[in-house]
């Protein structure tokens, strides 16, 4: 169900959805192939999360012909992209979806983290629940393996579920290789030059944890790619912001 | 006075200048706070008049109108009637900031200063933590080095212990120097019993009434044993058991042993029993005195940590001099790793 294989040319039709991921708080968002909507099974189970469902359909799919009021014609615009939300938390964790959302984390569409040691590592979309209306889009780096809050509150009132909780860890058990080596390197606060006592036994503590784990997968016989730490120093000019 | 806004003011309220405390006039005419700065900032004289606005000396009067055209910048208006091109001001503009800024990390690590970062903090002006588990708490402006022109500045997080850069691009031509590294930990020092978590943000923001040591009247009550000098609900509230994030695939965790599996959760990782962090006590040596000074409760570093903390070394061995507290002559050290690795990952992601 997950192989989409022709490149089709009914691109040029996609009016509603070229619309809805051009919308301003819409970046993080993927168009979702025809083909993949237009098959009933990839949308199992939608219909009764979604009012006017096969209205809402219609207008995604660009077939829309149903004459309505106003206020008929706007509950069925946001049951649409209710509709589009659900199905792209899908499409994307298909080979094709990751695919498109690959090439939108190589060109950092969804920002980058903001932990410093990260060094503005791209960030991925992903939802701390699967269900709708729960929880908004938040954003996971790989390198750290944390989820930040998006920064524009525009991205605030995306659902996350739009997204799901697996996307991410799908992508990177799809793509190994784009896994980043993870770095030791941590900040440790200080004062006058010194650190603290309280955050020295701390970090002292994580890194006897990160050493148990390392020490686990080692007798389990799993790589484990860590580096110490990544550029900064010399250059001067190593402005993680850029 | 009254009538035209001083310099420090104008200064400070320039976009991106957010995190900046308003330097106290009687702080920069104290000439023992500005020892060391006259060899490192050019033109010193003449910035540090523009910094108090005092009008240059050989200032004449018949000069008055000659600068008027620069009247639009409250900046320039301060030097208004003195005889000098616009390139001058521009030099002396660009010195004044800088000793503004060296000023400024003193000034924010001084009895006065943290005060005065201590309301704007309980203001919010500095923000809070990206992290979506440390729940809104806020963060204090830092910098990465103490020496001027390496880093922007960035924000501390009390809360997980980590640094963020400011979400805003005009926080990106703000020196981290003019903040420095040693304002975060002073002021989580000086004010133990503040409630670091996010949680209890609108209550601080609500509470004004602070007690003799800076902190919040009357909350005492809440406040754990120390351990190791700071109150134990003090010490990264925001990590630890139900803090981290946990990988998940339709639900299920993904395992360690998984190629794509968790390798990071030692970061965000915390004792559950904070007391295995009490070394003086798991060692049987002598508990930390419970005194206020700082000193007691930095551990000498000088010499221990040779394989981490490796890049900032230098600016920090040297300024630790400067301040006093002898440090240990661990300054520079080799940079390993790095670089090639970095390309490595560059040519997948992008
Ligand atoms: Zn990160
Ligand atoms: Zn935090």
């Amino acid at each position: 169900m997950d192989d989409y294989n022709s490149e089709t040319d009914s691109d040029y039709a996609s009016y509603w959805r070229d619309w809805f991921i051009s919308t301003r708080g819409h970046e993080y968002f993927c168009e979702i192939d025809e083909d993949y909507l237009t098959d009933r099974f990839n949308l199992t189970g939608l219909q009764p999360e979604v009012h006017y469902y096969q209205y809402a359909l219609d207008l995604i799919t660009d077939v829309f012909d149903f004459d309505c009021d106003d206020e008929t014609r706007e509950s069925i615009e946001k049951s649409a992209k209710h509709l589009y939300g659900l199905v792209h938390a899908r499409y994307i964790i298909t080979t094709r979806g990751l695919q498109k959302m690959l090439e939108k984390y190589k060109k950092c569409d969804f920002g980058r983290c903001p932990r410093v040691l990260c060094r503005s590592h791209p960030l991925l979309p992903i939802g701390l629940s699967d269900v709708a209306h729960s929880k908004s889009v938040k954003l996971y780096c790989a390198k750290c393996e944390d989820v930040y809050s998006p920064k524009s509150s525009r991205h605030a009132t995306i659902d996350g579920a739009y997204f799901g909780t697996s996307f991410p860890h799908i992508l990177f058990q799809v793509y190994p290789a784009l896994i980043p080596p993870k770095v030791n390197e941590r900040y440790i606060p200080r004062c006058f030059g010194f650190k603290t006592h309280a955050m020295a036994a701390l970090a002292r503590w994580q890194e006897e944890q990160r050493a148990n784990q390392d020490r686990r997968l080692l007798e389990a016989g799993v790589e484990v790619r860590r580096v110490e730490s990544e550029t900064i120093g010399d250059d001067s000019s190593s402005d993680d912001a850029s | 006075m009254d009538e035209e806004e001083s310099w420090v003011s104008s200064f400070c309220n320039v976009l991106g200048h957010e995190y900046f405390a308003e330097v106290a006039e009687d702080f920069i005419e104290d000439d023992f706070n500005l020892t060391g700065l006259g060899s490192t900032v050019p033109m010193y004289k003449e910035a540090l008049e523009m910094i108090l606005d005092v009008e240059p000396e050989d200032d004449s009067d018949s000069m008055g109108s000659a600068s008027e055209s620069l009247s639009g910048d409250p900046t320039y208006r301060r030097s208004r009637g003195h005889q000098r091109t616009a390139s001058d001001y521009s030099v002396i503009e660009s010195s004044a900031e800088l000793l503004y800024g060296l000023i400024h990390q003193r000034f924010i690590t001084s009895r006065q200063g943290i005060q005065v970062m201590y309301e704007k903090y309980l203001a919010n002006h500095f923000g809070f933590c990206p992290r979506v588990n440390c729940n809104s708490a806020r963060v204090l402006p830092c910098g990465f080095s103490d020496t001027p022109g390496q880093e922007t500045v960035k924000l501390f997080c009390p809360s997980c212990c980590d640094i963020y850069v400011p979400p805003n691009s005009r926080f990106q031509s703000v020196d981290g120097a003019y903040f420095g590294t040693t304002f975060p930990t002073l002021f989580l020092m000086t004010f133990p019993e503040l409630d670091i978590s996010g949680n209890g943000r609108k209550d601080l923001i609500a509470s004004s009434s602070l007690n003799p040591s800076g902190g919040r009247r009357g909350a005492r009550d809440t406040i754990l044993p120390p351990i190791n000098g700071i109150p134990a609900n003090n010490i990264a509230p925001g990590l630890g058991k139900g803090k981290k994030y946990e990988m998940r695939i339709y639900g299920f965790k993904v395992n360690e042993r998984a190629r794509s599996g968790p390798r990071m959760g030692w970061l965000r990782d915390k004792p559950e029993n904070l007391e295995e962090l009490d070394e003086f006590a798991q060692y049987g040596g002598d508990a930390a005195d419970d005194s206020d000074s700082a000193i007691s409760e930095i551990e000498d570093d000088g010499e221990e940590d040779e394989e981490e903390e490796v890049e900032e070394d230098d600016e920090e061995a040297e300024e630790g001099l400067a301040y006093g507290p002898g440090v240990g002559a661990s300054a520079v050290r080799v940079k390993r790793e790095r670089g090639a690795k970095r390309e490595e990952v560059a040519g997948e992601v992008r």
